[in-house]
């Protein structure tokens, strides 16, 4: 199957994949690098977000109503979630932070198999973006295109408040020293609630935006938070630039892999992580500041 | 004197004791010559633990979440069923198994239910905490055929009986086979068989086909099958094969390989969720309407959830389809029972599910005992058996039932007559021609004890 047409719509294919990987793992490690807390949870808050945007398109037939909606429900989530638990395990060991947020994940599945059972729901996306595109080289999905475009408008926004605000320049020395900043003066208890708000948001965002594409289960976070994993090991752990490197590639290997054998795509993938690890223990772009 | 009394009072009494126990001996000897009978057979598995009061337990383990979720709950009402009328005696029930009464050998049954999640590990795990506590006779639950070779293995090392729920795989009663399992439903060669010259019929010879096939036990030998048909009797040329873990998220990267390819026709061999979001996405990308789909093993709620526009036109192979009511009294019989007990029309997996545990209390009132080398010999007797789409009988050399494959092409929506109108059945292709030789596959069944 390797033909010019077909490497250059895997190519393609690849970076509208990465690009979600990207948005997904840039929530999960801005929380990593500045907590220090790993959130297994972040699966289950895609699909929250997806779940949070699906009822609000039941409701409202707007798929931007949903998006709306999907987004901010999981900043309040992430806000409510910091606030009740999460803050209660940062001077505990990472097991149990392991632990804490891997309940959380499981009670957030079970509470939305509960709502709306295991069948798979489907959110439409707007009907100017329902067709397909041709490419020239392939058709596309319309609405995969749009999500290319969509995600890398949020994760510009991402980059502005994380390099541009005060907020960030706190975020991002809190990744390389959070003593430091807690020495400093700074109100380091608000500003994590902040971050894991925003971490949230990122994940709730890209599931209600996922939503069209995939179809929605309880379980569609569980493979994501897998992905999103090798994403951050690949990227450099805590390493906001490192989460876009980690997603495109992460992307193109499962895209280029499956053009010479579908079967090894994901295979491809986690050896690319244990290369990355041999290699670079920190990650492309890891963050020195943080074990 | 008074000694004299006594020794003939004594003597007396003795008489009487005597006539007693030799009186009471008599009336007690039929349940004696039964109960003797019955410890004559030595223990093995759970027998004769499992068997001691007034009910006797079947432990189930079914996927409740995951991937095969929607079809796993479909299956479990269909065994629920089953044990409902198996205990009450229920009139469909005495069509297949005409020796019930009520119960099985007159005991209750009671199940056991765990969430396999479709991964063999859970599953096996569950059923052995069954065998331990529940000493439960019976074994059940797969949607996944890599949870039945599983299932296969435990019940053949453990000596307690399994019936599959769906698998699909060539494998289950083929090399991977055990003198302890038996499957119900039709699989990858026999789906293979009764579609190939539906679809040489439909689309002519000489197509060319993409494949999508899960990666696992199920997923290649459906593939193999269905291709070495298609290949041999109708000369089509496979392009592409995406092969694709279980649970895969997205299904973007093989279906650009399959819209680069000059494929005429897409046999999708996911299942479950997988299948549904691989046709939605085949839809998305384009590949739906321009080739021609086709669904070699029908998956439960399909039409439903991708919509009946995806599915117009579809073929696909299946065990059941509740139209068969029209044809098939036991059939009708099944879907009213069922719809009025759950609120909608019962899809294959509850049919196979309902006749598993159907045919299993067939084998056991046949063969007088639960003691499982009785049963399976029961089984292997190859008695002719009611079924849902008629007679049907299990082979004794790999306990497959042989039974017919149901061939359905998907309605158009303005065809459909109400909403779970969404098949026709075209076909229902008798069983014997479809199946391989019992030795083809590699089944060696193991021993009875």
């Amino acid at each position: 199957m390797i033909t010019w047409p077909n490497f250059v719509s895997q190519l393609f294919n690849g970076l509208a994949l990465g690009a979600l990987l990207a948005l997904i793992a840039s929530g999960l490690t801005i929380i990593y690098g500045t907590l220090g807390v790993l959130n297994l949870a972040h699966g289950a808050m895609f699909m929250l977000g997806g779940y949070a945007g699906f009822a609000a398109y039941q409701a409202s037939g707007s798929f931007v109503v949903a998006v709306v909606a999907g987004t901010l429900a999981l900043l309040v989530v992430g806000l409510l979630m910091e606030r009740v638990i999460v803050r209660h395990f940062y001077a505990r060991p990472h097991e149990d932070q392991l632990l804490v947020t891997f309940g959380l994940a499981i009670v957030f599945v079970e509470t939305v198999r509960w709502l709306f059972s295991s069948e798979s729901k489907t959110v439409s996306p707007p009907a100017a973006l329902a067709g397909i595109t041709p490419l020239g080289f392939m058709m596309y999905p319309t609405y995969r295109l749009a999500v290319v475009g969509i995600v890398a408008v949020a994760l510009l926004v991402l980059f502005l408040v994380l390099y541009r605000t005060r907020l960030g320049m706190i975020v991002r020395a809190g990744i390389e020293d959070a003593m430091m900043v807690d020495c400093l003066g700074i109100n380091v208890d608000r500003v994590f609630m902040v971050v894991f708000g925003i971490g949230a948001m990122a994940a709730g965002f890209a599931g209600i935006v996922n939503a069209p594409i995939v179809s929605l289960t309880p379980e569609v976070g569980e493979a994501i938070l897998v992905q999103t994993f090798v994403v951050v090991v690949i990227g450099g752990v805590g390493s906001f630039p490192g989460a876009v490197l980690g997603g495109l590639i992460a992307g193109e290997i499962i895209s280029l892999t499956s053009m010479v054998n579908p079967g090894y795509a994901y295979v491809m993938l986690f050896a690319a992580m244990t290369l990355v690890l041999m290699i670079r223990p920190r990650g492309l772009l890891g963050a020195h500041g943080r074990e | 004197m008074g000694d004299h009394t006594s020794e003939a009072r004594r003597a007396g009494r003795r008489q009487f004791l005597r006539t007693g126990v030799l009186l009471a001996g008599g009336l007690a000897l039929p349940g004696l010559t039964r109960r003797v009978a019955a410890e004559d057979k030595p223990p093995i598995g759970t027998y004769p633990a499992g068997i001691q009061g007034n009910s006797v337990t079947i432990g189930i383990a079914v996927p409740r979440t995951g991937t095969y979720a929607e079809q796993g709950e479909d299956e479990l009402k269909g065994w629920q069923l089953a044990v409902e009328h198996i205990n009450g005696g229920h009139p469909l029930i005495r069509e297949i198994s005409p020796k019930t009464k009520k119960g099985v050998l007159g005991k209750e049954l009671k199940v056991v239910v765990a969430d396999s999640a479709a991964k063999p590990n859970d599953a096996v795990q569950a059923q052995q905490r069954f065998i331990t506590e529940d000493k439960v006779i019976l074994m059940t639950g797969s949607t996944s055929s890599a949870v039945a070779v599983a299932m296969n293995k435990l019940a053949q090392r453990e000596k307690v009986l399994y019936v599959t729920g769906i698998s699909g795989s060539n494998d289950t009663t083929g090399k991977d086979c055990v003198r302890y399992g038996f499957r119900q439903n039709f699989y990858g060669e026999t789906a293979a068989n009764a579609i190939g010259p539906v679809l040489l019929k439909a689309y002519g010879k000489g197509k060319k086909a993409a494949f999508m096939t899960p990666d696992y036990t199920y997923g290649h030998t459906v593939t193999k099958s269905v291709n070495d048909y298609l290949t041999k009797n109708g000369g089509w040329q496979m392009v592409t094969n995406q092969v694709s873990p279980l649970g895969a998220p997205d299904y973007s990267s093989y279906l650009t390989n399959i819209a680069n390819s000059d494929a005429e026709i897409l046999v999708n061999v996911n299942w479950g969720h997988d299948a549904v979001l691989s046709v939605q996405q085949a839809k998305q990308f384009g590949i739906i309407p321009r080739m021609k789909l086709v669904i070699p093993y029908q998956i439960p709620f399909l039409a439903k959830d991708v919509t009946a526009e995806l599915t117009e036109g579809v073929y696909a192979a299946t065990d059941f389809w509740w139209t068969l009511q029209d044809k098939y009294p036991l059939a009708k019989m099944f879907v009213e029972a069922f719809e009025k007990k759950y609120g909608y029309k019962p899809e294959w997996g509850a049919e196979n599910a309902y006749m598993s545990f159907a045919l299993w209390a067939e084998a056991v009132e046949n063969a007088g005992t639960f003691y499982p080398p009785d049963v399976i010999k029961s089984y292997e007797a190859g008695r002719k058996l009611n079924s849902m789409v008629g007679e049907v009988y299990f082979r004794k050399e790999d306990h497959q039932l042989v039974r017919p494959v149901v061939i359905v092409r998907g309605k158009t929506p303005k065809q459909m007559r109400n909403k779970e109108d969404f098949w026709e059945v075209t076909e229902v292709v008798p069983g014997g021609p479809l199946m391989q030789k019992p030795d083809a596959f590699g089944c060696k069944l193991g021993d009875y004890t």
